[in-house]
């Protein structure tokens, strides 16, 4: 095709004018680009440059070691151990299932191991590092580093891991660690930067938990340059973090490990306590669980054995648990009577057998009933119908009033999880809650520690303890924090006239040490330690006036869980107390199970071991030394305090 | 126009056409690429490898290329646009049916040596359709509906193509470069500011159908949108690329780091740091003097093709230099406003710069159709 060539020339010029139009758009463009340039180059130059330094060198954690904690003797009972475990990086793994099957051909990765891998890589970002498998073997380790080229993005790690060398015997009482959850994060609007960590445990319960702070330490900062992915490719500087502090507990361990395995099979707790600083040298719930189980992260299988055993392992019975104190409450019913007025120590009441109020008849547990006594041998032999009359005679305020000032119904303040306040019920509170007024079997039934009446075994050795010593004893756990004592603050005194003290410990003594006591058969024989206590039983199911017309049961004929819980509290040496114990079991019946541990508990804590058979009456030793041959111990010894500032 | 046209007196032939070789656009075009390998040598740590060398043969590989395209007679180039047009669309259809994927998109054909990027060869073979098209076509009618529907069908089907693999920045840099053709070829001013308002109604619906069932780009296309809107909001996610570019190159300074001194690319802040973030480092080894001197030589190699185009009194060939000129010049444009953070992040590579071979090849063969148009212009009274 030809054109003309005046068409050529106007579609020329055409061109020209509109290439100059487009040639001056693009100078306004490159005009643009260059002042943006400017802007970015020389205008703002300076906050960039700003920027990129701090884009260049990284602040890197260093997680610090986490405080030991130790027993009143030096014993390990929290430590950290190093532990092998194999990391996935993300970015240098590229396909994370593959390199993750090549890796479970080298050491043992369950399907649940690989899931939760693929999870958490795909949660974090992909320079952040995510623990495939911890706790390997060194074996393991070397065989994954050996092996490394072959593995893109896996490297092994070694870090410091919680383990606890007494497994089960003080898991209630110091807990665990566990990894940082969201829920630990969720409370804590600005929290440590080094719960950021991946995996970074932190304290779960018990002691722990409650002192996570202390026990955490904080973290020391490494400077690195980094490139973009976070690998560091040089070190520029480092401040040292401060490891967590050590903690020293009040807790004699030899007498826990003692505690723990009289108590195998049974359903328990013990608490023993120094009376005069209030150190708990022993808080015991018997069955334990294994703490390294959790810190491990614990398996379905082995959690639900944990949950479904009857004997409930993952209760703190010493703190947590809260049973009717059953007659150990007679000590705070006949000192709220003596305190009252409207008892006298030389009064005497007549039991029957029974006590008649309005149209109710309220049996004493001896059918016979016990004749005359006072309040010493209404303790002695624990009569319910004295006490019936005592507190007739004064009211529940009073009783209520006495039970606070011995340290029931008020939670103990202890570094421990879930204390119980336990209850001692009074008028205003059954208005409260139950909206019904106090009646009068109310406070018969509370005179003998049953009905509304509630208490841990913390509190029945807190109670023991400020009889013993006629103060208002508060009990601690922590003896030092990183070898610095912490200072005992003395007690107040219980403002309770000495008389009135004296008669029921007199009492007390009686329940062991004459012959019409209740825990007579539990006594000691050697006279400088001669123990002071006092029995009850709680009941755990009504004893109905049917069942009391068929003629009570054998205790052998009624099912477990339906026996009686037993308590036992007790403190020793009578004449100058030193230490106090409150014992519960669980469904222990009246067959002298819970007496005897109260006593085995004084004797280690006084002797400082197991108890010589000579502070036994002669008549049970042989018994009693074949038992403790029996006890499987733990062979603990206390360690040099190395403390670990690494 | 015919081969016979050419003045034989006029029109250099054989050897002689290298004496009519635009030399001054062959140094430019070495001087672009040497910065490229500085810089690529640079962001490998100083080291030739993994990047500068490949590049520095594949450039003499292109300088080859182009000079036997200069060679070519233009009315060859003419005769074969619409071949080379269906060529592309043809590769462009294949890369979707066998193309390799990478970095989430279908874009290549593994030719084995090379990978081959179809969309490239589309953009300068769309160029080369359209001229030739303005070329045959009557001056008159170039402004008639039918005849403007027709270059717009020829342009939007290889965009559709492109955008499919997907890869937005080609298909809008095919645009902008077939809207210059024809814009210069002289359609009517009305139907740009049509397609404009059309375009932001296009936008309008692209942004509104965004979590609909009939969502018109990819989540990652709206993503980089608003990143490019605002980066700050997500400056360790994908806002990342334009706050760690903008750091890079505000660091820079006046007159930079020093040559292997920048630490945001040597630590690889930088994301694809050879490829389209290249400038990123340019400006912080060599600061606003080296991004300024780099975008001189680019408007220089765009002003040598544009003087070239208007002392041509070919339409074809002045239409193709035109053309290629401009698409050279998005490319660099739509990039640094991409590393400065004033366009959104569309995947578009620093020409002659950027780390890649089928970019390299089809840029260099296309200065060589311009350099065509240049030495076989018609000469004479």
């Amino acid at each position: 095709m030809r054109r003309s060539p005046r068409d050529t020339e106007e579609s020329s010029r055409k061109i020209s004018r509109r290439a100059l139009l487009l040639g001056g758009a693009q100078v306004a463009i490159v005009a643009g680009l260059t002042a943006r340039m400017r802007q970015l180059q020389i205008v703002d130059s300076k906050q960039y440059r700003l920027l990129s330094d701090k884009n260049r060198i990284n602040i890197r954690l260093l997680p610090p070691a986490r405080g030991l904690i130790y027993d009143r003797n030096g014993i390990l009972i929290a430590g950290n151990e190093q532990n092998y475990s194999a990391v996935i990086l993300r970015e240098d793994a590229g396909n994370v299932r593959d390199t993750l099957d090549k890796l479970s051909e080298l050491i043992p990765l369950s399907q649940e191991d690989i899931h939760r891998t693929i999870r958490d890589v795909k949660r974090h970002s992909p320079f952040v590092p995510i623990t495939v498998s911890d706790r390997l073997t060194w074996d393991q380790l070397s065989r994954v580093a050996v092996n490394g080229p072959a593995l893109p993005g896996i490297s092994p790690e070694v870090g410091l891991s919680r383990y606890y060398p007494l497994d089960e015997d003080l898991a209630h009482v110091v807990g665990y660690v566990g990894p940082v959850s969201e829920a630990d994060l969720k409370d804590n609007p600005s929290p440590d930067p080094l719960l950021q960590i991946p995996k970074f445990q932190i304290g779960k319960l018990g002691v722990e938990a409650k002192l996570e702070e202390q026990l955490r330490g904080t973290a020391g900062l490494e400077r690195v340059e980094v490139n973009s992915v976070g690998r560091v490719m040089r070190k520029i500087g480092e401040e040292p973090g401060r490891p967590g502090e050590n903690i020293q507990l009040t807790i004699d361990a030899k007498l826990q490990d003692f505690l723990m395995a009289r108590l195998v099979g049974q359903s328990a707790a013990v608490v023993v306590m120094d009376v005069e600083k209030g150190d708990i040298l022993a808080s015991v719930s018997a069955p334990s669980f294994n703490p390294n189980l959790f810190v491990r992260g614990i398996s379905i299988k082995d959690y639900a054995a944990y949950r479904d055993n009857n004997h409930h392992p993952l209760i703190n019975k010493a703190v947590q648990g809260v049973y009717p104190p059953g007659s150990t409450f007679k000590i705070v019913t006949g000192l709220a009577a003596l305190n009252s007025g409207q008892l006298k120590l030389t009064d005497k009441v007549f039991c029957p057998g029974y006590l008649k109020v309005g149209k109710r008849i309220f049996h004493c547990w001896k059918h016979g009933g016990h004749g005359w006594l006072d309040i010493e041998g209404a303790i002695t032999q624990s009569c319910d119908v004295f006490f019936y009359t005592a507190a007739q005679r004064c009211g529940i305020d009073p009783i209520a009033h006495m039970a606070k000032r011995m340290g029931l119904g008020e939670a103990p303040e202890l570094p421990m999880s879930a204390i119980a306040s336990g209850l001692t019920p009074d008028k205003k509170w059954k208005k409260k809650y139950r909206h019904q007024d106090w009646l009068i079997g109310d406070t018969i039934n509370a005179a003998i520690g049953q009905g509304y009446v509630l208490t841990s075994p913390l509190q029945l050795a807190i109670m023991t303890a400020r009889l013993a010593s006629g103060k208002a004893v508060v009990p601690r756990l922590v003896k030092s924090v990183d070898s610095v004592e912490v200072p005992v603050v003395p007690a107040d005194a219980l403002n309770l006239p000495q008389p009135f003290l004296d008669g029921v410990r007199k009492g007390v003594w009686g329940v062991v040490n004459s012959i019409h006591g209740t825990a007579n058969y539990a006594r000691i024989a050697d006279t400088s330690m001669l123990m002071a206590g006092k029995t009850g039983t709680a009941q755990v199911r009504n004893i109905t006036a049917a069942d009391r017309a068929a003629g009570l049961a054998k205790p052998d004929q009624i099912p477990w869980n339906e026996r009686d819980h037993a308590l036992f509290v007790a403190y020793a040496p009578f004449d100058k107390p030193k230490v106090a114990v409150g014992v519960v079991v669980e469904h222990g019946g009246p067959d002298h199970s819970a007496a005897p541990l109260g006593r085995d508990a004084l004797l280690f804590a006084m002797t400082g071991g197991v108890p010589p058979l000579s502070a036994y009456p002669a008549r049970y030793r042989k018994e009693i030394g074949a038992e403790f041959n029996a006890l499987k111990l733990r062979n603990i010894e206390p360690q040099p305090p190395a403390r670990s500032r690494a | 126009m015919s081969y016979l046209e050419y003045t034989v007196k006029t029109v250099p032939t054989g050897l002689r056409k290298v004496l009519y070789i635009n030399w001054a656009l062959v140094v430019l075009l070495i001087a672009v690429a040497s910065a490229g390998f500085l810089m690529l040598y640079s962001v490998a740590g100083g080291s030739l490898q993994p990047w500068a060398e490949p590049q520095m043969l594949r450039f003499v590989a292109g300088l080859i290329v182009m000079f036997i395209f200069a060679f070519v007679p233009t009315w060859f180039w003419r005769n074969i646009s619409g071949v080379a047009y269906l060529i592309a669309l043809a590769l462009l259809v294949l890369v979707d049916v066998a193309g390799s994927v990478g970095m989430g998109a279908q874009r290549w054909i593994n030719l084995g040596f090379m990978r081959l990027q179809p969309s490239e060869l589309g953009k300068i073979a769309l160029v080369m359709l359209l001229a030739s098209y303005y070329d045959w076509l009557d001056v008159k009618k170039v402004s008639r509906p039918f005849w403007v529907l027709v270059p717009l069908v020829l342009t939007l089907v290889p965009m559709a193509l492109v955008m499919k693999q997907p890869d937005l920045g080609t298909a809008i840099l095919m645009m902008l470069g077939a809207g210059v053709v024809m814009f210069v070829a002289g359609v009517s001013p009305w139907y740009f500011a049509g397609i404009g308002v059309l375009g932001s109604g296009l936008i309008t619906a692209v942004m509104m159908s965004r979590g609909t069932h009939w969502q018109l780009l990819k989540d990652y296309q709206y993503k980089r949108i608003d990143i490019f809107l605002d980066p700050g909001s997500d400056p360790l996610g994908a806002g990342y690329h334009i706050m760690q570019a903008k750091i890079a190159l505000g660091s820079g300074g006046w007159a930079g780091r020093g040559f292997l001194q920048g630490t945001q690319s040597r630590l690889n802040f930088l994301p694809e740091k050879h490829t389209d973030f290249i400038f990123t480092t340019l400006g912080e080894e060599f600061g606003f003097l080296g991004t300024t001197s780099l975008l001189i030589l680019y408007a220089l190699i765009v002003l040598f093709c544009l003087h070239s185009a208007l002392n041509n009194k070919d339409r074809f060939s002045s239409l193709l230099t035109i053309g290629v000129a401009a698409t050279f010049f998005f490319y660099f444009a739509v990039n640094m406003a991409m590393v400065m953070g004033l366009a959104p992040v569309v995947g578009v590579p620093l020409p002659l710069v950027s780390y890649g071979g089928s970019a390299m090849l089809v840029l260099m063969g296309a200065f060589g159709l311009v350099q065509s148009a240049h030495i076989h212009r018609p000469r004479g009274r």
